[in-house]
């Protein structure tokens, strides 16, 4: 086991590969939350009125709810009062185009592989990028714009289309739906908005990458994804944060509606930095992520690769309202050290012959804990309903654990619901199999785990497979014997 | 003072405790009753389940107690005619039997057990004649903090039965205990408190069953604790066909020593809402169980399982297989932990629950739950809930079978997967018996 043991011991010893920080100089909030800073960033940012009512009342209901404790994670509690709320990196007036975005900032998001004019010549992604809360720049608007497809900030959308806004926000996560999304309604700073109008295929994917720069700052973001009848749109999100010694949360909501026949697939590679291998610092991730299928036809998917975060709170859930409609959710979550990750999803089936998948792959490796929660309800009126779940989980090392909560409540006798999970390690077997076959460990290991993984990979799209598969060869590298 | 749920039956049974300790006479200082104090202590801080409590979130208990059984009533006396008594026992069922009417224990009714080594007492008897052991096992399973009907039973336990095998025993006979009771002219409520004691390389079968004649409203609280030694190899059976208005809640703990072997089987057919906890604590190495459950549920019955297994030594197997079909307004609510530690490297643990809607109205929650700390292991678990195949239906229907028959030919198949399990001839006819009459009624 000598063997094992050092490979375990340079995989433990892995530094984040992201842990570095620009001097950017930013514009600030103080620490604290108040009624007060509520108001300032709503000021800050230009809002309109009902905005800012919006906010307050968000707010006083925040106020009034409890951190929930239910979730199987444990961190010291979080000081409300020692989070700046705001923090937008310094500039002049809104750049028109790329050369105008301070170059440093630039350089950063080169830093990260995803430079923004590489990307725009290279890749054909339109990136909406936001550092520390603030949408920097937006490529590719104009070719959307032709097709009437709105991609930007939400900020600017909130200028520029305050109508749709005002309509569609808070309609899939009510400002009370949690605790964690009461305090993004308060005091979110930026995020994305997609519009994708009636019969438009979005002819790229778009795109949005997220980094924590500034220490203490909290990054609440929003995104809101209208796709009206018959459109389709493939987002993806991305995000890494610094290294950083003291705890950085990331509260942020995804709202998602589909209309009739509207197709939405959201993919997310989360890496933010996940603590160092002593379990200290990282980021909590506490996100409400929902997407609502309101017409008939319609479909949702979520993919999700989990590989940072020293806490993560997750769960995408689908409410298939419409008659005929599809939610489906590809999940990877992969934690080491002293991660600790408790993620999942809800299918909510309300319309009739709705169908729903769930496929999560779960790996623990080091002291980490992942949970599997899920939950899958068939109302009264769906019938036909169909569900399929299958949740399995790879140990590696015996201090970490894995746990599975699957919540399957059902009304309708015509709904045909499975629910499978496995457990297990990589077996010796396996690896033997490989090695007489001259592929080393090492490889026969990562060989397994993509193996295993692959199911979700697959779904991603080509421009996030690539990065997905790199993080899990990284995260997981010699980590079994 | 923090509002607990429950508090009205709290307080009926702080003033009923005070009573039933005035008549224990000098029995009040016994190590016993210290663990009933504390019991009702527990219960007095901790309250009954409240509403949102997750273990009880699909079976609001308090909430039908308060409603439907009045506390401070004190127990009917039995007035049933024989008949009834001898109705709701298993048929050809060879057993060692006991009877208790109305919680307690009737000695002309029940058989004199005369096996060496085999000691079978009532409760109360033990208390007393087996002092030493029962004080070193009981309470030792069943924790007061794990569930408040659990602390609710140790406040009061009195009726019940106490079993001891000494090692290398083995019972020839099952022993069956029949609880009885007449709710025909008033409400009923009554505690069961037994206690097994199983010796090495000891080997036995206890079966329990539980009836209610009357058109009264009842309530039963039952905890069973076991403990299964090295090498004993136990089976208990738990039979529940209560009446339409029967609320009974039952606690199960067992734990296992090395190489032990115990089967759970537990089958609830009525009744007006049965919650049925089994928890297994394998603290050996090498040891099985298995745990087989039914539910076959009709009119507004509900029925709630949670089983929890905890491995916690190395190559230890366990193996969970529940089934349910769930009829007009009926709920079945499924919870099936494993919890497999660090220590319990090689473990095998398998978990299955399926379940068939027979109505829009008919409803199931199932959570099956696996959490595991160790990783040399092979730990799965599925559930399903469908209906019927309809081919296999349309299969039979084009063989000339009535469709109504076909359908229970197809429902007796599904369900006959637990009953295959049991490993008594006599039993398995008494159910197969009861469901076949229902599934083609």
């Amino acid at each position: 086991m000598s063997n094992d043991d050092q490979i375990l011991e340079e995989f433990t010893s892995k530094e984040y590969e992201f842990g570095w920080t620009v001097d950017l100089e930013a514009d600030e909030a103080p620490k604290g939350l108040n009624e007060d800073i509520v108001r300032f960033i709503s000021a800050k940012k230009d809002e309109p009125q009902w905005l800012l009512e919006w906010r307050l009342d968000a707010f006083k209901k925040w106020k009034e709810m409890k951190e929930p404790t239910w979730p199987n994670v444990h961190y010291p509690k979080i000081d409300y009062q020692d989070i700046k709320y705001y923090s937008a990196p310094k500039k002049g007036a809104a750049p028109k185009s790329l050369d105008e975005v301070d170059p440093e900032l630039i350089a950063t998001f080169e830093k990260l592989g995803i430079s923004l004019t590489e990307q725009k010549r290279l890749t054909g992604v339109a990136v909406d990028a936001v550092i520390d809360s603030v949408s920097v720049a937006t490529t590719f608007k104009d070719t959307l714009a032709e097709l009437g497809i709105i991609f930007c900030s939400f900020s600017e959308a909130v200028k520029d289309h305050p109508e749709l806004i005002r309509k569609h926000m808070g309609s899939v996560v009510p400002v009370n739906d949690n605790y964690f999304a009461a305090l993004n309604s308060a005091v979110f700073s930026d995020g994305s908005f997609a519009y994708i109008p009636k019969g438009v295929r979005c002819p790229m994917e778009l795109s949005t990458y997220f980094r924590i720069n500034a220490a203490n700052t909290g990054q609440f973001e929003r995104t809101l994804i209208v796709a009206e009848e018959g459109s389709y749109v493939s987002y993806l999100e991305g995000c890494t944060a610094p290294q950083r010694d003291e705890n950085q949360l990331h509260a942020a909501v995804v709202e998602i509606k589909a209309a009739t026949n509207a197709e939405v697939k959201y993919s997310t590679v989360q890496n933010w930095f996940p603590g160092d291998k002593n379990g200290k610092g990282g980021i909590y991730n506490f996100v409400t992520k929902r997407g609502i299928c309101e017409g008939d036809h319609s479909k949702i998917s979520w993919t999700q690769v989990e590989t940072g975060s020293a806490v993560t709170w997750k769960y995408p859930s689908c409410i298939l309202k419409g008659d005929y409609s599809v939610g489906e959710f590809y999940s990877v979550a992969v934690t080491n050290n002293y991660q600790q990750a408790d993620t999942g999803t809800k299918m909510i089936h309300i319309g009739k012959n709705t169908k729903s998948r769930i496929v999560s792959k779960g790996i623990s490796a080091g002291k980490s804990q992942n949970s599997y929660r899920g939950q899958v309800q068939v109302m009264k009126r769906a019938d036909n309903a169909r569900n399929h779940s299958q949740c399995d989980s790879l140990l590696m090392g015996d201090q970490c654990g894995a746990h599975t909560f699957p919540y399957i409540d059902i009304e309708n006798q015509s709904a045909q619901v499975e629910h499978e999970a496995t457990t297990s390690k990589i077996g010796e077997d396996q690896i033997f199999y490989c090695q007489q076959r001259g592929i080393d460990e090492e490889s026969a290991v990562a060989l397994i785990v993509n193996g295993y993984a692959k199911e979700v990979l697959k779904q991603l799209p080509m421009e996030f497979a690539v990065e997905a598969q790199k993080l899990l060869a990284l995260t997981l590298e010699g980590s079994v014997g | 003072m923090k509002e607990i749920a429950g508090n009205t039956i709290i307080s009926s049974l702080t003033t009923q405790f005070e009573a039933f300790e005035k008549q224990l006479n000098g029995q009040s200082k016994s190590a016993v009753h210290q663990v009933r104090r504390a019991a009702l202590a527990q219960l007095q801080t901790a309250g009954l389940p409240a509403a949102r409590d997750e273990e009880y979130k699909f079976t609001n208990l308090t909430r039908a107690l308060v409603k439907n059984i009045d506390f401070d009533k004190s127990a009917p006396a039995f007035a049933l005619e024989s008949e009834a008594i001898e109705g709701v026992q298993v048929e050809g069922l060879d057993a060692y039997k006991l009877i208790f009417l109305n919680g307690e224990y009737n000695e002309s009714l029940s058989d004199t057990i005369s096996v060496d080594g085999l000691t079978v007492l009532p409760f109360q008897t033990a208390l007393k004649e087996k002092q030493e052991t029962v004080e070193q096992y009981f309470g030792k399973n069943a924790a007061l903090e794990s569930d408040p009907f659990i602390a609710m039973n140790t406040a009061f336990s009195m009726n019940g039965v106490f079993i001891e095998i000494a090692d290398k025993v083995v019972v020839d006979k099952p022993i069956a205990l029949y609880f009885i009771g007449d709710s025909a002219n008033a409400q009923l409520s009554y505690q069961i408190r037994n206690l097994v004691v199983a010796g090495k390389f000891t080997q036995a079968t206890i079966i329990e069953k539980f009836d209610t004649v009357g058109g009264h409203e009842s309530f039963t609280n039952v905890v069973n604790e076991f403990s299964v030694d090295h090498n004993a190899h136990i089976q208990y059976f738990k039979i529940e066909n209560d009446s339409d208005k029967a609320y009974h809640v039952s606690n199960t703990y067992a734990s296992q020593e090395g190489s032990s072997n115990f089967t759970a089987n537990t089958i609830a057919l009525n009744g007006a809402m049965v919650r049925n906890n089994l928890n297994i604590r394998l603290d050996g190495e090498g040891c099985e169980s298995h745990m087989n459950g039914l539910y076959v549920l009709k009119g507004k019955t509900h029925v709630d399982n949670h089983t929890v297994v905890d491995h916690v030594k190395a190559n230890s197997y366990s193996n969970e297989l529940y089934k349910g079909i769930m009829d007009d307004k009926s709920r079945g609510v499924f919870n099936g932990k494993i919890f497999v530690r660090q220590d319990a490297q090689k473990t095998n643990a398998f978990q299955s629950n399926k379940n068939v809607l027979l109505s829009d109205n008919a409803t199931i929650n199932t959570k099956p739950q696996l959490e595991i700390w160790a990783d040399d292991v092979k730990c799965s678990h599925g559930c399903t809930t469908g209906q019927l195949d309809q081919d296999a239906l349309f299969y039979l229907q084009a063989r000339g079978i009535q469709k109504e028959k076909a359908r229970a030919i197809l429902l007796r198949a599904f369900a006959s997967d637990v009953l295959e399990n049991i490993d008594n001839e006599a039993i398995k006819n008494y159910l197969e018996a009861i469901i076949t009459e229902r599934l083609e009624a």
